[in-house]
């Protein structure tokens, strides 16, 4: 049987890593893009930290967000985790003939009161329309320049002894997305679409001993953690009593059969954090509008070298793994 | 009032203090399987009770065969099949070969989330055929039920069921008594048994002198039933108890079990694992039977069915567990799965796959 593309290559999960690193890192290595950061670093005198990312999210508006504000916050925060101030993004549109005008308005003047909100402008952009039933009403493309501020954030600086810090409830946006598509009751299930920079801004300023920040989109809490210490010597060990996640969004998991710690966020932030500064890092989290639930959720020990492990709330242990097949098709 | 934490640690002292030798028990519900799983709850256990996976879930029990069938119908061009989630990467008995590969090769296959949304989905297309791939145990057969007597109601003529809805008695009782059974007590699915009561695990205790508890999900409700299920063992007295008394009665819920009567009759059906069982499945009456998309489709019988190592028969019939299969976690994984035991998010490989415990390292 010939090799197809299915959805599960688009789920974040495993077999995305393997297009990823199996078909496009291979073909188009260099040392920037190897790193498979959030955003590359690139060299020159003023160090700049560059990123893009596509949104396809269906249905384009959501409870608490929407396709634009999606796309803005998306790109600057990948460039925030990175460690650099977002300053330009480039936007793309693919449009889908037939799209009412009036959406595509209210899409763009939520792109820029995002723009707005994290302080970047969109310099450059472009526009495609495709015939009907080759797209699906709009997909979009941002790219995104920063400059490097805080260098040097990167899984390999995680050390045994360290404590993993997410910054409010998980999973709200996968939840709020999948309710969405399938006309089910909301209640108060919306997306934590939101730029990030401002919280991460207020995090590295403490100057805390922040080993790397990352902020967890596509196959949740879970992929990102094992993303952390893959390959490495070390592993995560959750609590998961200390994982924040809403009734509400556990409600809804349940009755989707999703789990929270696989589903997509769009604002928040996991930080890996030297002990000592847990304190700090979690107080600055806590003054920002975003990071009012920020929470210390597991540590870095030497017991489960490469895993991530969550001790559940009766005292039992699991090994978490990153998300396998399509948790849900397009999220973001 | 104690934590919930204390609550658990109370019942796991009183489980250990015990004194009930080897003991293994099984529970026959993919949402049991999954919660298990979920919160460890085989690593808080003491050695000597082993919790088994049995036919609980739906979609495991399906046979390659049908599912080969299913794949063939999606590929006609007027036809929109419409199923639940976890069907979607079901192989057929070509590995790799699913609905949803069919879908990217094409075939428009939608997923619902109710039986009811697939009539909708047949009024919205009318040109079009609608096929609704009905899979379940008692829990899903009244909704299924519904969404028949709707679309008959309504008049929704290009609206089909393909019925692999089974029922669990006969299940469990080919289990049973096939060749090596080794188990000492059930942990009866709680879904199900809202639907049929606990009169509809009576014959377990009284036939098979079996200890049977009808268990809710919560992790407490999961450690309740076994002592509940030990403690019959060590008094030697098996019966039938009900845990989950929030949602089960007695007598099950008397609309729903109209509803099956209604529109099904039992007919002898495949299980994987456990092969052919009389009465085991339920398909449309006579009077529907306008609505059985197996007779409105003409659909050659595969029987192609290629030997694989995959040993999920001997999984869901507490042979082994899953880690003891030689193909899991190396040639069957969740994003490649050889048998369905690894597809659906409730299968007892899945659910010991994405929440592997540390004692298996």
């Amino acid at each position: 049987m010939d090799e197809i593309i299915t959805l599960d290559y688009g789920s974040g999960g495993k077999k995305t890593s393997r297009l990823i690193e199996g078909m496009i890192v291979p073909s188009l290595s260099n040392p920037m893009l190897n790193e498979l950061g959030d955003g590359a670093i690139l060299p020159g005198g003023e160090k700049l930290v560059f990123s893009t990312d596509s949104f396809v999210v269906n249905p384009m508006f959501f409870p608490g967000g929407d396709i634009g504000k999606l796309s803005v916050c998306g790109t600057v925060n990948d460039i925030a985790v990175c460690g650099g101030v977002p300053k330009f993004l480039s936007c793309a549109f693919i449009i889908e003939e037939g799209l009412p005008v009036s959406q595509l308005e209210r899409v763009i003047a939520s792109i820029a009161k995002c723009c707005e909100k994290a302080g970047v402008q969109v310099v450059t952009g472009d526009t495609k329309v495709v015939e009907k039933g080759r797209g699906d009403g709009i997909y979009i493309n941002t790219a995104g320049i920063g400059v490097l501020k805080y260098p040097a954030l990167t899984p390999r600086a995680i050390r045994p002894g360290d404590v993993v810090i997410v910054s409010g409830t998980v999973g709200d946006h996968g939840a709020a997305v999948m309710l969405a598509r399938n006309g089910m009751l909301q209640g108060d299930i919306s997306s934590d679409c939101a730029p990030l920079n401002t919280l991460c801004e207020a995090v590295l300023s403490t100057g805390a001993g922040v080993r790397v920040l990352r902020d967890p989109t596509r196959g949740g809490v879970a992929t990102t953690l094992n993303e952390f210490v893959e390959g490495s010597g070390v592993g995560i060990e959750l609590d998961e009593d200390a994982i924040p996640v809403r009734d509400t969004v556990r409600a809804a998991c349940d009755m989707l059969g999703l789990d929270p710690m696989y589903c997509a966020n769009e604002g928040k932030v996991l930080c890996v954090v030297d002990a000592d500064d847990a304190e700090t890092v979690l107080s600055a989290m806590r003054k920002t509008d975003v990071g009012v639930d920020a929470a210390v959720v597991g540590t870095v020990t030497e017991r489960y070298p490469a895993r991530v492990v969550m001790h559940t709330a009766l005292g039992g242990s699991r090994i978490l793994q990153k998300l396998t097949g399509a948790q849900l098709p397009r999220i973001c | 009032m104690p934590s919930a934490n204390e609550r658990a640690s109370m019942l796991l002292r009183a489980i250990r203090a015990l004194n009930v030798g080897e003991v293994r028990l099984m529970e026959v519900c993919g949402t049991h399987t999954m919660a298990i799983a979920k919160n460890g709850i085989r690593t808080l256990l003491p050695d000597n009770v082993k919790l088994l996976s049995g036919p609980g879930c739906p979609v495991c029990v399906t046979p390659g065969e049908v599912i080969d069938r299913v794949l063939e119908l999606s590929m006609q061009r007027n036809v929109i099949i419409t199923t639940y989630g976890d069907m979607m990467r079901v192989p057929g008995s070509t590995p790799g070969d699913s609905l949803q590969r069919r879908r990217a090769l094409g075939a428009d296959v939608r997923i619902v989330y109710s039986p009811v949304d697939a009539v909708k989905t047949a009024k919205e297309n009318p040109g079009r055929e609608v096929v609704f791939l009905g899979v379940g145990f008692e829990t899903t057969a009244p909704g299924t039920a519904a969404a028949v007597l709707t679309a008959e109601g309504e008049g929704v003529k290009n609206f089909s069921l393909w019925s692999m809805l089974k029922t669990v008695e006969p299940a469990l009782r080919a289990l049973i008594a096939a060749e090596g059974f080794n188990v000492q007590g059930f942990l009866c699915p709680g879904h199900v048994g809202t639907i049929i009561g606990e009169k509809g695990f009576e014959f377990l205790p009284r036939e098979y002198g079996l200890p049977a508890v009808i268990g809710g999900f919560e992790a407490e409700d999961i450690l309740l039933s076994v002592y509940m299920l030990l403690k019959q063992i060590a008094d030697g007295t098996p019966t039938i108890k009900n845990e989950y008394t929030r949602a089960v009665s007695e007598n099950g819920n008397p609309l729903a079990l109209k509803m099956i009567e209604r529109c099904f009759e039992p007919r002898r059906d495949i299980w994987r694992g456990l092969g052919e069982i009389d009465g085991s499945g339920l398909v449309l009456r006579e009077e529907l039977s306008a609505f059985d998309a197996e007779k409105r489709f003409e659909l050659p019988t595969v029987t192609t069915v290629k030997p694989t190592a995959c040993r999920c028969g001997d999984v869901i019939t507490g042979r082994i567990y899953p880690r003891e299969c030689p193909l899991f976690g190396r040639r069957c994984t969740p994003e490649d799965p050889v048998g369905p035991c690894m597809v659906s998010s409730e299968g007892a490989c899945a659910a010991a796959y994405k929440y592997r415990e540390l004692t298996e390292d």
